[in-house]
């Protein structure tokens, strides 16, 4: 079925944006910019992977007609709202706690909040 | 009253999406909407005066709730990808010029602002980092300043995006 050909091409786009994350993870310099390449990416990645599980699951209740698939779908979609809000939050917790404690952007041309805070 | 009725309301849509085909054809099972309604219930007592703490109903109006989901599916997730490719771009050249500016957005409310915070975050090269509570200004650290950027004292909200305005489309969602 059409399904069997999709959920693969998604998956593929999702560990691609994941392994993007990672590594950039590893080649940027600071804290901050490590932060943009691993709350973005992986959550965009995450999109698509979800987007897998809920093609699978469509084509299963379409086949078999039970309801746990639906229940599948659903969580699934839920999941991926608690992602998007939750990483983009916890990213703004690390930045700001990494800049009160002292860690000014690397290679940084402007910093607004270092003189706002003085 | 009111906050108590929303809290059951939304509580009881949210366990019945969690709970959907529980019955034999897609469908709730009686047992898990008897159940969904007493706990439902039980989290309105606990719960009412943090979902409604401002006594401020103006996001029930459903024009306001489908805007917030035209805005999640269209603008916000062109966005996103633009982003993505443009932070994959930098991870394999690593060009990268990096800074923290502020950005007024005339946002007046709190869920408005947390709303721009968070597209900010997942949105091209920004990354919100703190607040400045008397104004409203969000701090935002930038991964790539354009060249003459940095001399200005503070960006508009609406500049940080390539595609559309997000910061317009949240204004006429949460205020």
């Amino acid at each position: 079925m059409i399904f069997e050909a999709v959920a693969p091409l998604l998956l593929a786009i999702g560990l691609i944006f994941n392994g993007m994350g990672m590594v950039g993870l590893l080649r940027f310099p600071d804290v901050y910019t490590r932060l943009h390449a691993c709350t973005k990416t992986t959550t965009f990645g995450t999109i698509f992977t979800s987007l897998a599980v809920i093609v699978y699951a469509v084509d299963w209740f379409i086949a078999s007609g039970e309801g746990q698939y639906i229940m599948l779908g659903l969580h699934t979609v839920i999941a991926v709202f608690a992602l998007a809000v939750t990483n983009a939050t916890g990213a703004h917790a690390i930045a700001r706690a990494a800049h009160r404690s002292g860690v000014h952007p690397a290679r940084a041309v402007v910093d607004h909040l270092k003189g706002a805070k003085q | 009253m009111i906050p108590f009725i929303l809290t059951v309301l939304l509580a009881f849509v949210l366990y019945l999406l969690l709970t959907a085909g529980s019955g034999s054809t897609g469908v709730w099972a009686y047992s898990e909407i008897l159940i969904g309604l007493i706990l439902a219930c039980a989290v309105g007592v606990v719960a009412r005066n943090f979902l409604c703490r401002h006594r401020n109903y103006r996001m029930i109006n459903p024009l306001r709730l489908i805007r917030l989901c035209i805005y999640v599916l269209v603008p916000f997730f062109v966005e996103m990808a633009v982003a993505n490719l443009n932070v994959a771009y930098r991870v394999i050249t690593g060009r990268i010029r990096p800074g923290i500016m502020r950005v007024r957005s005339d946002l007046k409310t709190d869920l408005g602002t947390m709303m721009l915070a968070n597209s900010i975050t997942l949105t091209p090269g920004t990354l919100s980092v703190d607040i400045d509570d008397s104004s409203g200004d969000l701090f935002v650290h930038i991964i790539n300043i354009e060249e003459g950027e940095e001399q200005k004292a503070l960006l508009r909200a609406g500049e940080l995006f390539t595609v559309s305005d997000l910061a317009a489309w949240i204004r006429r969602i949460a205020e």
